[in-house]
């Protein structure tokens, strides 16, 4: 994680980079007051937008507030919320479900996209044109792909089970993606990799192109084989490009809601209640205020948390 | 040309001054906010006569029936006033009146001459009282509804059916007059290859974002003997929720979804039934007798090959409600001529118009026209419905409850999760935590 910088010496390096007739023109105030001038207006809105929020939240967490309800007497009830979702098994079920959902999509999309960021790196005839298709599913509303993917998996009409079933031979009404417990979590998977492997191997292609072409043309000239080129140069020169295509997913992919919503709702049954759909039942639907804040912190200090320990990772393989 | 630009010139003001004049003409607009399903589209036309009459102009706000109660909700407790009056569902009374989201009409009723009377009591006590039972009036009913059944008439009118079928069950195939019965037609139906094409037997409520399944889950627990609470203790639900019969109904729901949907069904609302009714893929379809005008009207499915039947009795008789009340939104600026709207639509003329054009009156001045039975082929079966039916929870945290009932019902009958008895035990502990939060026990 990024240190965070004083808020003075950040006004000090704004005052320094500043234009001298813009100073000039402002007669009568510092150059330091000018910085402050300047960069006020992000810091109010960063407070309004984002630590008012957070505070009011954490102060809410340890309350009986509910929204639909502003009248009630508001009383404080402790850590009850926090211990109650540690301890409710519902809760837990949903954190495994955001798990398996979270590290499936990770695991395949570095791979597929690896693969993807590969290929195109070759420069192949039309490549181009086969790069803007490949990007087209990430362009695509989640709302959208949510929607034609439940069409897509319907058993009577849809093209996937068609597809699997010309593939396999089994008929394509014997099978539910979206309505069995078994294959509904695998759905939800299949559809965020064809959406997001484009975004992984877009990164991932960046760091490809990174690497000089010298340091290969050394490598061929000291007769290292393609394998070997791969292990030494390429791999350790573009892991700092997964691993920040990682982490970009799998913050992403740990509040996942859109796509899952409108795919299964969290079905069949609570197979695919992810956390964020958990959260957004209880926030909005059964309006526990105060315990959705709470369940909110809990969700925030765990990706943040392994957030931070991923990026120093991330740091140590840049350092290396 | 300067008769072209004198031309112009005319035309410009004359599409300036257009907007203006019926703007002019009408002093106010009400917006009234309703579930987007066709009885909606019949209240449109209806409105005309408001407005031709009082000069003040409807708007309509109507939403997809899975997003409804999530988007009025939401205004209401966010104190919006987008809404003027809004026919809200009947499990939101209690938390509205509590919540002062609703103005309280007694007063307004009682200085008009709306007599509570003048209605069906089943809906006075699903749609307008809270608390239930009590002379505490936040709606004027607006619209009946019951959870019935349709059936493809036509099919089982065919001779080579009706005798596979008296082979099979020695008896002649009709509307079911059981659940059992129900179950037996559903499995009778399913597979079967009519006219080249494979059909199945019943298209029933298993969504589970909203409320689909437990409304569909209920038209079974009822019958069979489910009680929410001890009529003597009320919220004590243990040996009620919980019991043998429940169980049973519950049971019962969950072997008609496994012997007899279509391949897919494991999400499906009112639409996926009335897709499912209207393509020609099943033989029985539960819905809300709402959609049954639109269904009767419809060129493939509609006419003499639809029949229709009220939800069938086990044990006992009973139906889940459905409907609506309409309420006056306490944030509304124009109350005065929402109010007028009620007192307009109250009047039983304006009811007998309602009821023709598609929605389901529930004054008496319609309902108990000797003639009734006869205006439609299923105003005969609303009438017997509406005399059994049960409603779900209308306490104000009837939300938590509801989404409580989806879960613990989705788990058993489409995941396959534990047992149906695993299945109320856990909805009772659920239902009981929500009730000792809100203070009802201890």
């Amino acid at each position: 994680m990024t240190e965070l910088t004083p808020v003075s010496s950040l006004a000090d390096r704004v005052a320094a980079a500043s234009p001298d007739w813009a100073l000039r023109r402002a007669g009568g105030f510092s150059d330091r007051s000018i910085a402050w001038l300047f960069i006020a207006p992000t810091i109010v809105l960063l407070l309004a937008i984002n630590i008012f929020p957070l505070i009011w939240t954490i102060r809410l967490s340890f309350t009986n507030y509910r929204g639909n309800r502003p009248n009630a007497p508001l009383k404080s009830v402790g850590l009850d919320h926090y211990q109650s979702i540690l301890s409710d098994p519902d809760i837990w079920a949903a954190m495994q479900a955001t798990a398996h959902f979270v590290l499936w999509t990770i695991a395949l999309q570095t791979l597929l996209g690896f693969a993807l960021a590969w290929l195109i790196d070759r420069k192949f005839r039309g490549h181009a044109l086969w790069t803007t298709i490949i990007l087209i599913p990430m362009m695509l509303s989640p709302a959208v792909v949510g929607n034609f993917w439940r069409f897509l998996y319907q058993p009577q009409i849809g093209l996937f089970n068609y597809l699997v079933s010309f593939i396999s031979g089994v008929p394509p009404s014997s099978f539910e993606m979206i309505g069995s417990v078994k294959l509904a979590p695998w759905s939800i998977i299949l559809v965020d990799t064809w959406m997001w492997t484009p975004y992984v191997a877009l990164i991932i292609l960046a760091g490809l192109r990174s690497i000089p072409d010298y340091i290969y043309e050394a490598a061929e000239v000291d007769r290292a084989s393609s394998w070997r080129q791969f292990w030494s140069i390429t791999l350790p020169m573009v892991l700092p490009f997964i691993m920040l295509a990682v982490l970009f997913r799998g913050i992403e992919n740990f509040k996942m809601f859109d796509m899952v919503n409108l795919l299964t709702s969290g079905g069949p049954g609570s197979t695919t209640e992810v956390a964020s759909i958990t959260l957004k039942r209880e926030a909005f639907e059964k309006w526990r205020t105060g315990y959705s804040s709470a369940f909110a912190i809990i969700l925030f200090v765990t990706v943040f948390g392994l957030a931070n320990i991923y990026v120093k990772a991330l740091n140590r393989v840049r350092q290396r | 040309m300067t008769k072209y630009l004198l031309g112009a010139a005319a035309l410009a003001a004359v599409a300036a001054l257009a907007p203006a004049a019926p703007a002019s003409a009408q002093s106010k607009t009400i917006t009234l906010c309703w579930a987007a399903w066709d009885p909606a589209n019949a209240l449109v036309e209806l409105s005309k006569d408001f407005t031709a009459k009082t000069n003040v102009a409807m708007k309509f706000e109507f939403v997809p029936w899975p997003n409804f109660a999530d988007r009025m909700l939401n205004e209401l407790n966010s104190k919006g006033k987008l809404c003027d009056l809004l026919i809200g569902d009947s499990q939101w009374i209690g938390g509205a009146a509590e919540n002062g989201h609703y103005v309280k009409l007694n007063d307004f009723f009682a200085k008009e001459g709306i007599k509570m009377d003048d209605f069906m009591p089943a809906t006075v006590l699903g749609y307008s009282e809270w608390p239930k039972g009590t002379p505490n009036y936040w709606a004027l009913p607006a619209m009946g509804d019951a959870l019935g059944w349709t059936y493809r008439k036509d099919w089982f009118a065919r001779p080579d059916i009706q005798a596979d079928f008296k082979k099979k069950h020695g008896r002649d195939l009709a509307a079911p007059k059981t659940l059992t019965e129900l179950t037996e037609i559903a499995q009778f139906f399913q597979g079967r290859e009519i006219d080249g094409k494979k059909v199945y037997g019943a298209a029933i409520f298993t969504e589970r974002g909203s409320e689909g399944i437990t409304m569909g889950v209920s038209n079974f627990l009822y019958p069979y003997g489910f009680k929410y609470q001890d009529p003597k203790k009320p919220y004590a639900m243990e040996g009620f929720v919980n019991s043998p019969d429940a169980v049973k109904g519950l049971e019962a729901y969950k072997a008609l979804f496994k012997c007899c949907t279509p391949p897919g069904y494991t999400d499906a609302y009112m639409q996926e039934g009335l897709d499912a009714f209207k393509s020609g893929q099943v033989a029985l379809q539960m819905n809300w007798f709402a959609f049954f005008p639109g269904l009767y009207k419809d060129e493939k499915v509609g006419g003499e090959h639809i029949g229709f039947f009220v939800n069938p009795p086990e044990k006992e008789h009973g139906s889940q409600l459905g409907g609506q009340g309409i309420s006056v939104v306490s944030y509304s600026p124009n109350k005065a001529e929402a109010l007028a709207y009620i007192k307009w639509f109250a009047q039983p003329e304006v009811q007998k118009k309602w009821w023709a054009l598609g929605g389901y009156s529930a004054h008496k001045a319609v309902l108990n026209d000797p003639g009734f039975a006869k205006t439609a082929p299923f105003a005969a079966d609303f009438l017997t419905a509406m005399g059994e039916v049960v409603d779900f929870w209308a306490e104000p945290s009837y939300a938590q409850l509801l989404l409580a009932e989806q879960k613990r019902v989705h788990d058993y009958v489409v995941a396959d999760k534990g047992t149906a008895k695993e299945a109320l035990d856990a909805l009772i502990k659920d239902w009981q935590k929500v009730f000792k939060d809100d203070g009802k026990v201890n």
